[in-house]
């Protein structure tokens, strides 16, 4: 976990931890992860536009942009560029990035909401208890927009999936929760509790 | 035969059917599945995404847990699982990383086992052993064998097939007598973990997915992976009044298909459970 800081320069709430393994310097703007990409279409800054402005430190707007949240992090920018950037990768480390500073796209804050209430989720069971998910992302998502319409959306698919028997009313979870507290703790910078 | 098993949430979840259909399609070829007993979730889409660390620690207490079980092959039949896995092991090969790693879980990495992805388990069994196995050859379906992201990609950590133009799910759905067909998005994305937070990314990429696979002469779709499920059977009736075009594209997993050319039937894989169930 060897991590390269671009931005020495910056406030630290700015700061963009590239993995070691990526050099975005190496990327010389031949587009083609822009042109793989399933999503770029959606995006109003691209992959490559995107890994210019980490070149060039111009890290707010990449922060700030809704390219990184319409990301599907499929891989296929990685796998094809010809220079082996892991583009994917500088796309994460964006995102991480752009939580900690504050500088989430509020059209994108749905995806947010979800990966946020995913991980709450995962620290209390230690393994995914989907009803509880969905009610906690909608919550919030009605919470941060005000729109209610959103808490019913998915409504109808619920009888559906319980004639499937896909709905779990009573969820496991794992057997250990304290040690998937004390993993969450260490990997979020927190004092151990 | 026995392999270690780690289901991952999904199969536990709403994908239970990908669960029935493994435990069938494996019974009826005597592979006993010797399920994980303290997994916890890889961290998923979510992880990688906020915290780089976690997505790493989740799946290297799961990798480390199967290795002090001695589980020589770990078989995790979700993409996203199988690469976060392979992830981890990647990652171990630094001295430094693999002993932070193991202080982070309280448990020894060696990030020394092999994680297999269902088309693997199947090869693993043999192909030959599926063909001398088929009673009823699965010869009305023409399949299109579709890959996603996550089974060969990224290449450089899966290290499996073609990650452009990857066969070998075509030769198991071949080996049951079914016909396959070349198409145009047999790796692109369909949308992924946006199921929910971003569900018109979903209907967009779906929908292209499912009109190539028909415009090439498939009657149904094969799948590896729960979120592809998801996203191309459970939403498919909502892509089909967004689009307004009637698609009717059965989308079956790969043991689904094993099943049904061993004889079981479609209940016992699950099948009935599915959203869309005739083509």
């Amino acid at each position: 976990m060897e991590n390269t800081s671009l931005t020495q320069e910056m406030p630290k709430s700015l700061q963009v931890q590239i993995p070691g393994h990526i050099d975005p310097a190496k990327c010389y703007q031949c587009g083609k992860c822009t042109a793989g990409c399933p999503v770029s279409a959606r995006m109003e800054m691209t992959p490559s536009q995107l890994m210019r402005l980490v070149q060039l430190g111009q890290l707010e707007g990449a922060l700030r942009s809704r390219g990184i949240w319409e990301c599907v992090s499929c891989q296929t920018c990685s796998a094809r560029c010809p220079k082996e950037v892991d583009c994917a990768g500088v796309m994460d480390a964006l995102r991480e990035a752009s939580l900690a500073s504050g500088m989430v796209a509020p059209s994108r804050q749905p995806v947010v909401s979800f990966q946020e209430a995913f991980l709450a989720n995962i620290r209390r069971n230690g393994r995914l208890n989907e009803i509880e998910l969905i009610g906690q992302f909608k919550a919030d998502v009605f919470f941060r927009t005000g729109r209610p319409a959103f808490l019913f959306k998915d409504a109808g698919l619920a009888p559906q999936l319980s004639k499937r028997k896909k709905l779990h009313l009573v969820s496991e979870k794992a057997r250990d929760l304290k040690i998937v507290r004390r993993i969450f703790a260490r990997c979020s910078g927190q004092t151990e509790q | 035969m026995n392999v270690g098993y780690y289901p991952g949430c999904a199969l536990h979840g709403s994908s239970n059917d990908y669960e029935q259909s493994l435990r069938a399609c494996l019974g009826a070829l005597d592979v006993q599945l010797d399920e994980l007993k303290d997994w916890i979730c890889c961290g998923a889409t979510a992880a990688h995404s906020l915290n780089h660390k976690l997505s790493l620690a989740l799946p290297a207490r799961n990798l480390a847990m199967a290795e002090r079980d001695g589980h020589q092959q770990l078989f995790a039949p979700c993409p996203l699982c199988s690469m976060q896995l392979l992830n981890v092991k990647k990652a171990a090969a630094n001295e430094k990383t693999r002993r932070e790693l193991s202080q982070i879980i309280e448990a020894d990495l060696r990030g020394d086992g092999q994680v297999l992805n269902l088309i693997q388990l199947f090869e693993n069994i043999g192909l030959d052993r599926l063909k001398s196995a088929v009673k009823t050859p699965l010869g009305s379906l023409t399949a299109a064998c579709y890959y996603g992201c996550l089974l060969t990609r990224p290449p450089d950590v899966v290290h499996f097939d073609d990650f452009e133009q990857p066969t070998s799910m075509e030769a198991v759905v071949s080996a049951l007598g079914a016909k396959t067909v070349e198409w145009n998005y047999k790796t692109e994305c369909c949308g992924a973990g946006m199921t929910m937070a971003s569900e018109e990314t979903v209907l967009d990429l779906s929908q292209k997915i499912l009109s190539n696979a028909a415009e090439h002469g498939a009657n149904c779709l094969v799948v590896a992976c729960p979120m592809c499920h998801v996203n191309l059977d459970m939403k498919q009736a909502a892509i089909e009044r967004h689009y307004g075009k009637k698609l009717g594209m059965v989308v079956y997993y790969l043991s689904d298909l094993v099943g049904l050319a061993l004889g079981l039937s479609a209940e016992q894989l699950g099948i009935n459970r599915h959203f869309v169930t005739k083509a």
